[in-house]
């Protein structure tokens, strides 16, 4: 893989805006304009637009296109009609994830299928792989990463705003549903009732030639509603507090999908699927660790690598997320705790390596 | 960036501004304005040490972002007076001063020097702006 950092097709726009830029994920992406906090409230109560053209995007296409898919993910593709999506992940052979991702199915005629895979930006060329390796059922595959713009248009405001600008009944389209439309003068949009913000609104799929576009498009139609930009620094604490896994933090090629609670996106009796048996098992006599959630009473934060304690200073496990919740303004964290190491009380104890701090482990979601 | 003349640097990113008093050489001490701009929102400030003698480069307390955790270095050994009482929980809780004047209110401590001649190993500002850019 190139080492080179990748520019989303906004690069200028949010050098322009003041965005302080950071590589992720092999791109370099603006991380906040005005301040992440003010970025987090301004989605939870009013609205803001992402660019994640970062994402990867896949199509699978064509005979065998559906069966490839209900091998290498967990849910259940066949469940789906046209004009939904699914969250899901694909298992590698060891009962850990490869990655998490989204399937949009565009056409699901036999013979002439047609999926959209919308998957983590530093996972695109791992994912390309390992699908391909598995790709014994004639599938077509096509990387279009590189010419897809993607805009998180998120927050209660959200649908108002991007109503001003199309003629598709917005209202219509139920979560994780989708339609193809157009927005102002630029066609063919795949938009989208998703996100990772817990805040409701859209995403929008678009060639990127048309991204610069349709962001200043939605940001003047945003003005009166109090739009701003926002960076994957509120992109993160927004998932936090819903509790949306993060792949590389709460997710990775070790973790079972049972363990990290998404059981629910794991179908095990769809059919044959990678590591289905591992997963059965799982679901049927527990895993060896679980993601749990928890709050500081201290105002320290919890980080990613800190370790999980119980009251003798036993490691019962390890954070794997952490932030300032900006809505509860409080501490939060996820992280795996050991079954075999399981606390007698909801108390533990997150150690910075040179203090402990007192925890509380909630329900989850944060918010 | 603003990288005043007066002050003397750590490659840390701590900034010192020493001042003579009846009771010998104190120091204010803080992180500078690039420090805060990487961190970001400061959303809280630990200092555990008042009362303490603290080592050259060792650590004297630490700095939460929403983003990340820093620690604080001391960029020359000293016992720590006061913990800027406008950062503390306790009395101001106002950390954003990091952010908003990282060097005047935001100054994060003030120490009592143990040796003066430490403080000619530290950065002068044209060499901190080097050490950025």
């Amino acid at each position: 893989m190139s080492t080179e950092v990748k520019k989303t097709a906004l690069y200028d726009v949010h050098v322009k805006a003041g965005a302080k830029m950071v590589p992720f994920a092999g791109y370099m992406m603006p991380v906040s304009y005005e301040g992440i906090i003010d970025e987090h409230m301004a989605v939870r109560e009013r609205a803001g637009l992402f660019d994640v053209s970062h994402m990867g995007e896949f199509v699978i296409s064509g005979a065998g296109a559906k069966d490839l898919l209900q091998y290498v993910t967990t849910n259940n593709v066949s469940r789906l009609t046209v004009g939904q999506a699914q969250y899901s992940c694909l298992p590698n052979d060891k009962g850990g994830v490869v990655d998490d991702l989204i399937v949009y199915c565009m056409d699901d005629t036999d013979g002439s299928e047609e999926y959209l895979l919308v998957v983590n930006a530093s996972n695109i060329q791992k994912d390309w792989d390992w699908i391909s390796s598995q790709n014994r059922f004639g599938a077509k595959m096509e990387d279009r990463s590189e010419q897809t713009g993607l805009l998180a248009l998120q927050g209660p405001k959200a649908e108002k705003i991007l109503q001003s600008l199309t003629d598709v009944e917005l209202s219509e389209i139920k979560f994780y549903h989708f339609t193809n439309g157009n927005i102002g003068h630029i066609t063919d949009v795949i938009i989208s009732a998703t996100g990772y913000t817990g805040a409701g609104g859209f995403e929008l799929y678009v060639d990127n030639r048309h991204l610069d576009d349709l962001w200043y498009m939605l940001l003047k139609a945003g003005e009166e509603h109090g739009l701003v930009p926002t960076g994957l620094g509120a992109r993160d604490t927004l998932r936090l507090e819903k509790a949306y896994c993060l792949y590389g933090n709460d997710l990775d090629d070790e973790t079972s999908p049972i363990e990290a609670g998404l059981g629910w996106i794991v179908k095990t009796k769809k059919g044959d699927f990678i590591s289905k048996d591992t997963f059965a098992q799982q679901k049927e006599d527990g895993c060896a660790k679980k993601l749990v959630g928890f709050k500081l009473s201290d105002r320290r934060v919890p980080r990613k690598g800190y370790e999980i304690k119980n009251q003798n200073g036993d490691v019962i496990g390890v954070v794997t997320s952490g932030t300032m919740s900006p809505c509860l303004d409080q501490p939060i964290g996820m992280g795996y705790i050991y079954t075999d190491r399981w606390p007698s009380s909801d108390t533990i104890w997150i150690s910075t390596g040179r203090k402990d701090l007192d925890a509380e482990i909630v329900k989850l979601p944060f918010v | 960036m603003n990288i005043p003349e007066n002050l003397k640097y750590t490659k840390e990113h701590e900034w010192i501004r020493t001042e003579k008093t009846d009771d010998g050489l104190v120091a204010y001490v803080g992180i500078t304005d690039f420090a805060q701009g990487e961190l970001g929102e400061i959303v809280y400030v630990e200092v555990e040490t008042v009362g303490e003698t603290i080592g050259k480069d060792e650590v004297f307390g630490t700095v939460e972002a929403v983003k990340t955790t820093s620690d604080l270095y001391l960029p020359v050994e000293g016992e720590i007076l006061e913990f800027n009482p406008a950062l503390d929980e306790s009395e101001g809780d106002n950390p954003a001063l990091l952010n908003e004047d990282p060097y005047g209110d935001g100054w994060i401590v003030k120490i009592a020097i143990a040796d003066e001649s430490h403080l000619t190993d530290l950065l002068e500002a044209s060499s901190y702006q080097d050490l950025i850019s």
